[in-house]
């Protein structure tokens, strides 16, 4: 075993840094759509054709988005086995919350056109509805508390102890960044929504898309801006040895004050991502308005894909800082898997990553054009 | 064994999976069967087998759903409440589960709602391909997950790593060609089969018995009836396999399914019957069948098979090894690194350290296990024995049904090659009510699996005891509540539903029977493949 040599092992913590960045992008961008949908049921659809006209526009596709999601928990234990470990179970309870919403919603997919009664179908659009909501809600508060670190220590034995509670997650910058999240979804699924549909569905869902296009701007540029006056940063401060053992406990840190915004600092062109989050949701809002549904889901997932990524920006090489012990905190340089892993996780991912973006296009290639109304009335194709 | 947080997490992990392992037999099957009888619809062009594909194919979407729903849980729950396992072996176990993502469920479920959407949108051969796709996906999921869970039981290719407290892989090939991961995916996927197949073969004997649909469920029936009789035929043999490994592996386990307390001269006799007595350690009203344990344990009439006794005072010597192992881990630890410790110790940690798992069994008694009195060891080396009691009646439970699933198949075979599937009304009935069989047989297979395995997470390297994450009671008894919550009330619906999709049947689009003109303007059944696209 030395080809894992071919790589150091710090490139591949970059690699696979990069790599969760990917992920994470891949989720919100797809599932984000139609998470964006669910959100939107209540509001674009006022009978129940609307209302199946809305869910038949991601019904083929939502269950292979989905798999980012699922993919990216796989990856991040293969990859990053503490990240894994401390952040979902830190995080109990709000996981359990998302797990779940997750647990309802394909079913919700799947059982309400199986029987016609109005009252069946309605209680199943509020689970989707809410489905929708609470992952996007609690993935951005996670985000918040993040940036701001959160509350674990290690004992000697590397045993992981979390000192928070569920309602100590939901405190004013996590809840705005928990905004951010929902506004920038809620675009990309009225964007999808004026692709994939007409009518007074599409009317609809550009006018609510315009409204979260603009609040998506107006939230994050504020918790950008609560981000550099009132939350400290973290920074390494013994000597980095980016090809070290797997072992936070090696190194001491500490907190300080605007640490999240030197590496725009040190590294301009970083600046790129926060950049394209603000510009894409501003052409979101112009492509809405000009009723390009195709340019504006492309400009709200250019935001989300800018919006993510600059939070990865402003941390690196952080991961997970811990507030009631900066040392143990997780960075890109001592909470990865080893070198072989790394390697040949990675190997694995160059076959089938190109696969499944080639396979994931011809779906939707196949399910090209506007949904039909006609096919959902008379129940043909299938359809939910 | 009280409500600690260990057990509560246990429980939580076992209420989880034995409800996702509801729906992932019927899933890994049907999509097989599913691609089966579309694939004789594209080569024969007869719509009765395209119809058949439709009508089994909404009863897996319903079942497909709530496999997915479960299924997330499952990807997120070992970090949740497994932190310390999750830190502990995620090098090596962490892999198989991104594979799988990447590998599978990105083929299933993206080919899944191109499945059900794609009928009027794709050619015949088009569709073909996307239910395929689905059916390789699901299995292939399998496979990745039971290379995992190989793994957990027979940990090879991997070794202890001082500065990281973790294990690491340092054979990635042996993990992937681990036999008892091998053995355990052809047993699980052909469980898998059988039990699709039973559940076809029943819900078809419920329409034959009511005379209705009689052309589709005749061919469902000729389909499930050879299907299941090969998977049958499969599950027991390698359930066999999994035997002989454990004789290899897991000793333990298989000494306790066994209820075998003492080693016995070779060939050993297999207990048929009996009621084991934990405390006073032996089988009580015991019916034993001479040499068959033996033969099966070792393949042999010389093997010995290690009784429970005998396993327990090894494990005794073993503690004692981890705690050099232990002790020598700490000065290896305090001195930084393995370059800078005496040879001495250094030679310690390289001969014992496969036993370093030993001594954590320790961890339930005292803080160090270095400190542990004579007493701790002895009663640590008996908490290596699982629960006797229930392990020998799961395992007679899930065989004794895997038997009568056997003849079940192998009468319908022949049925079937003979015509004459409706004839015998109470073979039919019988059929009905096998239906449930599977899911007690495997639900019981997946019991002795993993409380067989039992005081371990990691069989030798890592007890449960100590890989729990640091919740609180309370935080634990909510989530389990509402887990159980949330999953009996969409079990409760999806069998209301399902039941619902059957006693309305398969939609009659057209005439019933063979070579019936098919609808939308298709081509004519019997043109060649190619004109049709």
């Amino acid at each position: 075993m030395v080809l894992n040599e071919l790589l150091n092992y710090d490139t591949l913590r970059l690699i696979w840094w990069a790599l969760i960045g990917v992920l994470l992008v891949g989720f919100a961008v797809t599932d984000g759509f139609d998470l964006g949908s669910g959100m939107l049921l209540p509001f674009t659809a006022r009978n129940d054709l609307e209302r199946r006209v809305v869910i038949n526009s991601v019904g083929p596709v939502w269950e292979g988005n989905q798999v980012w999601l699922i993919l990216g928990g796989g990856a991040v234990f293969a990859a990053w086995p503490q990240l894994y470990a401390v952040s979902f179970s830190g995080f109990y309870l709000a996981m359990f919350v998302i797990l779940s919403a997750l647990i309802l919603r394909p079913v919700a997919f799947k059982f309400r056109s199986k029987r016609e009664a109005p009252q069946w179908r309605a209680r199943w659009d509020g689970v989707l509805f809410f489905s929708g909501l609470v992952p996007a809600l609690i993935f951005g508060v996670a985000m918040g508390n993040v940036l701001q670190g959160v509350p674990f220590r290690f004992d000697r034995d590397m045993h992981i102890f979390y000192d928070g509670s569920f309602f100590a997650l939901l405190n004013p910058f996590a809840l705005l960044c928990g905004g951010v999240s929902v506004a920038m979804l809620v675009t990309h699924g009225a964007a999808w929504l004026v692709l994939k549909t007409d009518g007074p569905v599409a009317d609809r869902a550009r006018r609510y898309g315009m409204a979260a296009a603009l609040a998506t701007i107006v939230l994050y540029a504020a918790a950008g801006m609560l981000l550099w006056s009132f939350i400290g940063g973290y920074r390494i401060t013994s000597v980095v040895d980016a090809a070290g053992p797997s072992n936070p406990m090696l190194k001491t840190a500490e907190v300080h004050a605007g640490a999240w915004f030197l590496n725009y600092a040190a590294h301009p062109w970083t600046m790129a991502a926060p950049a394209a989050g603000l510009a894409g949701a501003l052409a979101a809002l112009l492509a809405l308005a000009l009723r390009r549904g195709g340019l504006a889901l492309l400009a709200a997932g250019l935001g989300i894909a800018g919006i993510i990524l600059s939070v990865g920006a402003s941390m690196f090489p952080f991961i997970l800082p811990s507030s009631i012990e900066p040392r143990a905190s997780l960075t890109v340089w001592d909470s990865s898997s080893s070198h072989l892993t790394l390697f040949n996780m990675l190997v694995v991912t160059c076959i089938f990553l190109p696969l499944i973006l080639a396979y994931t296009t011809w779906v939707y290639h196949v399910l090209w054009g506007k949904v039909d109304q006609a096919a959902i009335r008379d129940e043909s194709g299938h359809a939910y | 064994m009280d409500l600690d947080i260990v057990a509560l997490s246990r429980l939580q992990f076992a209420v989880t999976a034995l409800y996702h392992f509801l729906f992932v037999p019927l899933t890994l099957g049907l999509s097989i069967l599913l691609a089966i009888m579309e694939t004789v619809y594209v080569m024969t062009g007869r719509v009765i087998w395209r119809d058949m594909t439709k009508f089994w194919g909404m009863l897996f979407g319903i079942n497909f759903a709530m496999g997915v729903a479960t299924g997330v849980v499952m990807e997120f729950q070992f970090g949740m409440n497994w932190s310390y396992y999750s830190h502990y072996v995620g090098d090596i176990f962490g892999a198989p589960l991104a594979i799988e993502g990447l590998m599978a469920f990105f083929l299933e479920a993206t080919f899944v709602g191109l499945f059900f959407f794609g009928w009027d949108k794709l050619s015949k051969v088009g569709h073909l391909i996307t239910t395929w796709a689905v059916a390789i996906g699901s299995n292939f999921s399998a496979l990745w997950i039971l290379i995992a869970n190989g793994w957990m039981q027979n940990p090879v290719g991997a070794a202890f790593n001082p500065q990281t407290m973790r294990m690491e892989v340092n054979d990635f090939y042996a993990v992937l060609t681990n036999p008892v991961a091998q053995a355990k995916f052809v047993h699980t996927v052909s469980a898998g089969y059988l039990c699709a197949s039973v559940f076809v073969l029943g819900v078809s004997a419920w329409y034959l018995l009511r005379g209705r649909h009689i052309e589709l469920a005749k061919r469902s029936m000729t389909v499930a009836a050879s299907f299941g009789l090969a998977a049958a035929l499969s599950v027991a043999v390698l359930g066999d396999e999994s035997g002989y490994l454990s004789s290899e592996h897991q000793k333990m386990k298989l000494a306790a399914i066994e209820a075998m307390w003492e080693t016995e001269p070779a060939p050993a006799a297999f207990t048929a019957f009996g009621f084991p007595d934990q405390e006073a350690r032996e089988t009580h009203y015991a019916i034993h069948i001479p040499a068959v344990m033996g033969l099966i344990g070792t393949r042999s009439l010389t093997g010995v098979i290690p009784g429970i006794d005998e396993l327990v005072k090894r494990a005794e010597v073993r503690i004692g090894e981890g705690i050099k192992a232990y002790d020598a881990l700490q000065a290896i630890r305090a001195a930084g690194s393995t370059t800078t410790v005496p040879q001495g110790v250094r030679d310690t940690f390289e001969n014992n350290g496969v036993d370093l798992g030993y001594a954590l069994l320790l961890k339930r008694y005292v803080d160090d296990p270095r400190q542990a009195t004579p007493e701790q060891i002895r009663q640590a080396a008996w908490d290596t024995v699982p629960q006797v009691a229930p392990l020998f009646w799961l395992f007679r439970t899930m065989v004794g049904i895997g038997m009568l699933l056997i003849a079940l198949m192998g009468t319908f075979f022949v049925l079937s090659a003979r015509r004459s599937l409706g004839r015998y009304r109470w073979l039919l009935k019988i059929a009905v009510f096998a239906i449930p069989l599977p899911w007690i047989a495997i639900e019981s297979g997946w019991l002795v699996a993993e409380f067989g395995r039992q005081p371990w997470i990691i069989e030798g390297v890592l007890p449960t005891a100590v890989a729990v994450s640091n919740l609180g009671v309370k935080t634990l008894l909510l989530t389990l509540a509402g887990f159980i919550a949330i999953y009996t009330v969409l079990l409760v619906i999806e069998m209301k539903l399902l039941l619902k999709v059957i006693r309305h049947g398969p939609e009659q689009e057209h005439a019933p029977g063979v070579g019936a003109s098919p609808p939308h303007g298709m081509p004519a059944p019997n043109l060649p493949l190619a004109s049709a696209e």
